[in-house]
């Protein structure tokens, strides 16, 4: 129990702690679906749910006896922590027999809670063991049924829940002894039980590997639950199975702004796009200059594409200054980078890829870099560094393209599949379908040196992962290191950032008066500006919100709410399927379907 | 049924069929050779799929002129592809299609074929030899004949997944003996196949998988060097490990641990390895449940009782395993009542594999039971399961009735099972019966289970005795196979032993002093063995071994001095002094020694010899002759002292002390009790 947590903060002896972090692993690896902040796996004997004769040792996992032992009446029981949580699926543990002690009366099984610990597992109701002296199985009842063999000292002796069809099976030395229970109730806790002097054992829940290849058996289940959910009988007809399958798709493109990618699927598919080209557009050219940190510029566009629409949404509109500020800070945002020495909007290299990628389950590597590995498709900044694209060097890093300027070549729209995955060999390609591929952040106007080392003129998929391994993690502290500075290190940008942030706190204020108090507001813009108190902003506690990573929540909520101002839906269908079928096999684990467990959605998704 | 109401209709309809037919043959034959190729198109996709018309155009003769085409090396290479997929389709037909086709010795003709570079015409032909090989109407020695054959195949194994596919497909289909598994291997089979168990496609991983089931089987060559293969750096034991994982097909687990299953019986793999043990006895098990088709269920118990019948460990840890013994109750419950009332098709399918499925169960009960005592008791404790075994012993099926005799056989071991369950269900009867006419193989077993119930504790023995099972077991000793001749002596044996005289009598006189004779010059060693048993055991008892050697005594001594001049075993040797130590002990039938002086030496020298247990048994025989309460016992002791047997008996008394092993302690107080006698 001592060991609950994710074992992250465990201090000491680096052997336990690999130990530890191996048993963490193993759980994980057994039972992803369960969530142990809401259902703890069992990982050691309950100190507190035993019989008094039952001693335990060894981190809780060993257990002896210490009573008489003079007849049953002495026999005597232990619980695990915690029940068997349905998300298990399949849930599996061992005991090793350490020693058989005077006769061997010893139950192995499990019970519900509340169940009377002078006894041996499988004597009362909700209770269920398997006995070392006779073999038998005992289900909620005082006589057992013959099942298997006898074990004694040197025996290890398994346990397997099956929570799909709430049956259970034993094993003996890692030999399978065929089903012993059927019709098991809900929140069952792993159980032994001892009744003569001498009786010791181990318990074993994960912190070592098993005997019995438990792994094999649940892949078992798992093709099975996959063939049961491939073979799931669908009313309709198979057109109208495409044609959901295509408007999905499709809202999806649309919704992320990938406009040319969008237009040639529709093409394609012969499918119907509701929004106007243009607004794509105009969508997509918003979310780009957020995510380039171009919060004023974006804010600007918006009140001039959609007037209106951030009256209306007095929040979003303070969330969107406040993330301007912090954007000050970073020295990304126009109003501070038009005091550098370059000119200000020659610099369009943007930290990350211009639209929100969704993501895909924890297990995708790039989800935690900040860069645009995750950002993979379609829209992309017109104007890169020429370092990066030879052929367009006359456009030099000072031929300025305002923002306003940012126009989108469809040059290559007719086939806007095949450019992306060509699109490094040609080097004129501008066109928004192509992908971003720039993992550094430009913090000022020095990032040419920066650049220079990851970019060129050809780029493959590997350099892709490349260049993303080397901005992994140290995305600002790398480049903070030399040439990081408050605003750019200008000080009439500084001053000018000043200057915002008071208007930001009147602004704050302002909603204060209009609205009532609002302490998400107060705390965003405490965050903001804890981030002046420090020397180097970039590493200090507050750093986060500097990561370009941030500014995907408030792309793709100022996004929602332009599509809902049109009437259009928040959220892509795409995305609320999933998020639904996310949601329903969290549902199914807390309904107790062990099923849930092989229904992983990120198992259907690659 | 269905043929008799179709046999006039097809008489009718053939004539216009034939009509038809005859046009795509004629087409075969135009001297435009744009036109037969348009021909052997249109005849192609007339065929797909339609047996009538591939029945048809055969008779018509269309067959040797597509050889003929395809041999041709005037025809284009499309032409020629044509004709191959066309024979192809044929092929696909019924077994009298394919009979035809290798009448018109397609086989040569598409293995020349082979030789041709082109890719397409070259899958095209496997792909017909392939359909021609797999069919059991085809003699596999028909791949054999050319020796540049199967290197040739070999060769071709690398040209596409296609090629990759039926070739293996070929092989494991043409592998049925230690010949064929010794070409094969002598040609590089394990080297060319192995890398394609990692194939991308699934059909090739399976044939090449079947080809090594067929070439490891009994095979320790082949086995030794399977153990030892990488593919891609893995061994290639754990690959199948690794194919018998529970979320593979049902066909691949099965077929993989064949292949273990193989190499651990060719010696290969040790039967305690943990890919046995964890993995291979397991997945077997698996294939014997409920939720397997019948012929996965027989498959897997057939393979299963194959791998532990050896291994008594294995018979342990797989009667544990999964409910193993309940499980197979379930394989005689087919066809089950539900299913006839609800499915005919169903019961049609229950009723083909009911036999296959009950002879699997006996033989896996058999390998269960074959050494462990506890494992017998669960097996007869099952439900029905001696009643099973009754009315499999007279099924019809003659596979059937060997597999559940082979089970009683097992059974038979256990000396509880003799006294209780089997004289409940007086398995003697049917068993009786089974002897009665039976083929050779069945006869063995059947027999070596009489033995077993012929055994003095067991309460069969007698009413089988009343049955007159003497004269059928005298016959089994005539056998020409060495095995029947045993059986047929050992139960004898066992009949003898503590019998009253009438029995004895009576054995002597079925069998005949002559046949018994010549039993103790058999080259089976086994055969004398057993018969020097049974000589034994009739010779128990004053009376009875007085009678025997008055009427037989020179026969026997003649016998007896024959095999201790001969080249013999210890073990034959010790029993044949015993007969003499028993001789000695009749009141008679002693002087048929005391008056052979030859034979006084022999038992002499015997118990000088280097060979304890022989020195025990001429002593033995020693303090019979001299026993003091007898008549005569003095002259007896006088002759012996004169010949120097005290000297020898003085020397073992001394030379042994209790300290030493059993044997030669025994010997000591042999000796002094023979001293004793003297000294009385």
């Amino acid at each position: 129990m001592a060991e609950l947590g994710a074992g992250s903060l465990q201090v000491g002896d680096p052997a336990f702690n690999y130990q530890e972090r191996e048993f963490n692993e193993r759980l994980k690896r057994l039972y992803p679906a369960v969530n142990e902040e809401e259902t703890p796996l069992p990982r050691s004997w309950s100190p507190k749910d035993k019989y008094s004769y039952i001693g335990l040792s060894q981190n809780n996992l060993r257990v002896h006896y210490k009573g008489h032992g003079k007849n049953h009446k002495d026999a005597a029981s232990v619980r695990a922590a915690h029940p068997i949580p349905a998300a298990c699926g399949i849930y599996y543990f061992e005991v090793k027999i350490v020693s058989k002690g005077r006769d061997g009366y010893m139950g192995i099984g499990l019970s519900a809670q509340g169940v009377n610990m002078n006894r041996l597992p499988g004597w009362d109701k909700h209770s269920y063991g398997y006995h070392g002296d006779d073999g038998h199985s005992f289900c909620s009842s005082g006589t057992g049924q013959p099942y298997g063999p006898t074990f004694t000292t040197g025996d290890v002796i398994g346990c397997c829940v099956n929570l799909i069809n709430n049956t259970c099976f034993y094993t003996k030395n890692g030999h399978s002894l065929g089903v012993a229970f059927t019709d098991l109730p809900p929140n069952l806790y792993p159980t032994v039980g001892l009744q003569t002097p001498g009786e010791i054992v181990d318990a074993n829940f994960g912190q070592h590997p098993f005997v019995f290849d438990i792994e094999d058996y649940m892949s078992e289940w798992r093709a099975k639950i996959h063939s049961m959910i491939a073979r799931f009988p669908v009313g309709e007809r198979l057109g109208e199975w495409q044609a959901v399958l295509h408007n999905m798709v499709s809202s999806y493109l649309v919704h992320h702004g990938y406009c040319a990618t969008a237009m040639a699927f529709a093409r394609t598919t012969e499918t119907i796009i509701q929004e106007e080209q243009s607004s794509i557009k105009n969508r997509q050219r918003i979310q780009k200059l957020v995510l380039a940190g171009r919060l004023g510029e974006a804010i600007d566009a918006t009140q001039e594409l959609y007037p209106g629409l951030l009256e209306r949404n007095p929040n979003l509109l303070f969330m969107l200054k406040c993330r301007q500020f912090v954007e000050m800070v970073n020295g990304t945002d126009s109003e501070v980078r038009c005091f550098g020495t370059r000119s200000p909007k020659s610099q369009n290299s943007y930290p990350s890829s211009p639209s929100l990628s969704p993501r895909h389950g924890a297990t995708n590597p790039h989800l935690h870099t900040t860069d645009s590995p995750t950002c993979s498709n379609g829209v992309t900044s017109k104007n890169k560094s020429n370092s990066k694209y030879p052929g367009v060097s006359s456009a030099s890093s000072s031929s300025s393209s305002s923002p306003s300027s940012v126009n989108y070549s469809e040059s290559n729209s007719t086939d806007s599949t095949k450019s992306q995955a060509h699109s490094g060999t040609s080097n004129q390609e501008t066109s928004d379908s192509e992908m971003e591929i720039e993992a550094e952040h430009y913090t000022n106007g020095l990032a040419d040196a920066s650049s220079a080392r990851i970019v060129n003129g050809t780029y493959k998929h590997e350099e892709i992962l490349q260049t993303d391994g080397h901005g992994l993690g140290n995305g600002l502290a790398e480049d903070g290191s030399t040439s990081r500075q408050l605003c750019g290190g200008n000080l009439a940008a500084t001053e000018r950032m000043i200057q915002f942030g008071r208007e930001l706190q009147a602004l704050n204020e302002q909603l204060c008066r209009d609205y009532g108090k609002n302490p998400t507001h107060k705390k965003m813009l405490q965050d903001a500006f804890s981030l002046l108190a420090y020397a180097d902003p970039w590493n200090c506690p507050v750093g986060q919100q500097l990561d370009p990573t941030q500014r995907e929540s408030i792309c793709s909520a100022l996004n929602s709410a332009i599509l809902e101002s049109q009437n259009l839906p928040k959220q892509p269908p795409l995305m609320l399927a999933l998020a639904q079928a996310n949601e329903c096999v969290q549902l199914m684990a807390r309904v107790r379907a062990g099923s849930c467990s092989f229904a992983r959605i990120d198992s259907f998704l690659h | 049924m269905a043929c008799m109401l179709e046999a006039p209709l097809r008489i009718s309809v053939l004539s216009e069929v034939t009509a038809t037919s005859r046009h795509y043959v004629d087409r075969l034959f135009d001297p435009d050779p744009q036109k037969v190729l348009q021909g052997v198109i249109d005849m192609k996709n007339a065929v797909i799929g339609n047996n009538k018309q591939k029945a048809n155009l055969i008779v018509l003769g269309a067959v040797p002129r597509l050889l003929y085409l395809l041999q041709q090396p005037s025809s284009s290479l499309e032409l020629r592809t044509e004709c191959a997929v066309v024979l192809g389709s044929l092929a696909m037909g019924t077994e009298n299609n394919i009979k035809s086709l290798v009448d018109c010795h397609i086989i040569p003709a598409l293995l020349q074929g082979l030789l041709c570079q082109d890719l397409c015409f070259i899958e095209a032909c496997l792909r017909c030899l392939r359909t021609v090989f797999i069919s059991p109407v085809t003699p596999v020695q028909l791949l054999y004949p050319d020796p540049t054959v199967i290197p040739h195949l070999m060769s071709l194994l690398s040209r596409s997944q296609r090629t990759q596919e039926y070739i293996t497909q070929i092989f494991s289909h043409c592998c049925k003996t230690p010949e064929h598994q010794t070409i094969l291997y002598n040609h590089g089979a394990i080297q060319n196949i192995a890398p394609l168990l990692n194939s991308p496609s699934y059909k090739v991983q399976m044939q090449a998988l079947k080809c090594f089931s067929v070439l490891a089987y009994e095979n320790a060559q082949v086995s030794m060097t399977l153990v030892n293969v990488l593919v891609d750096g893995e061994l290639l034991s754990q690959v199948f490990v690794r194919m018998m994982q529970r979320d593979r097909p049902i066909e691949m687990q099965l077929t993989a641990a064949k292949c273990l299953t193989y190499m651990c019986r060719a010696g290969a793999i040790r039967t305690d390895d943990t890919c046995i043990v964890l993995k291979t006895l397991p997945c077997l098990v698996r294939m014997c449940s409920k939720e397997r088709l019948l012929e996965e269920r027989v498959e897997g118990a057939e393979t299963l009782a194959y791998l532990m019948e050896p291994d008594v460990e294995l018979q342990r840890i797989a009667s544990v395993t999964d409910h193993l013994v309940a499980m197979l109750a379930d394989y005689f419950k087919y066809p089950s009542s539900v299913s006839a009332i609800a499915d005919i098709k169903r019961l049609d399918h229950d009723l083909k594999h009911a036999h296959e499925l009950r002879q699997a169960a006996f033989k896996l009960y058999a390998s269960l039971g074959a050494n462990d005592e506890d494992v017998r008791k669960k097996i007869t404790e099952t439900e029905n399961m001696m009643d099973r075994i009754v009315s499999g012993l007279s099924e019809s099926s003659i596979k059937v009735r060997l597999a559940a005799v082979r089970c009683l056989h097992s059974l038979s071991r256990s000396v509880q099972q003799l006294r209780t369950s089997f004289h409940d269900h007086a398995v003697w009867k049917p068993l009786m019966k089974l002897l009665q006419n039976a083929p050779d193989e069945v006869l063995v077993m059947a027999s070596s289970t009489l033995c077993n119930l012929l055994l003095e504790f067991s309460p069969s023995k007698e009413p089988i005795l009343e049955s007159g099972v003497i004269e059928l077991l005298c016959s089994l000793t005539q056998s020409d196979s060495p095995a029947l001749r045993v059986n047929g002596i050992w139960a004898l044996m066992n009949m003898a032993f503590q019998a009253d005289q009438k029995v004895k009598v009576e054995i002597v006189r079925a069998l005949g002093t002559e046949q018994l004779f010549r039993l103790l010059s058999d080259p089976d060693a086994n055969v004398l063995m057993k018969t020097l048993g049974l000589l034994r055991n009739l010779l128990s008892t004053r009376p009875h071994i007085d009678q025997i050697m008055s009427s037989h005594g020179k026969q026997i001594m003649q016998a007896v001095t024959l095999i201790l001049e001969g080249e013999h075993s210890i073990e034959v040797k010790e029993q044949t002094l015993c007969i003499l130590a028993n001789i000695a002990d009749g009141n008679t039938a002693k002087e048929l020694i005391m008056t052979n002086d030859d034979m006084l030496q022999k038992i002499k020298s015997y118990m000088g010899h280097s060979n304890v247990k022989l020195q025990l048994a001429a002593t033995f025989c020693v303090s019979n002759l001299i026993w003091n309460e007898e008549d005569g016992s003095q002259e007896r002791q006088d002759k012996l002292r004169e010949m120097g047997f005290v000297d020898i008996l003085h020397k073992l008394t001394q030379a042994s002390d209790p300290s030493l092993c059993d044997s030669l302690f025994l010997l000591s107080s042999r000796a002094k009790t023979a001293m004793q006698q003297y000294l009385a």
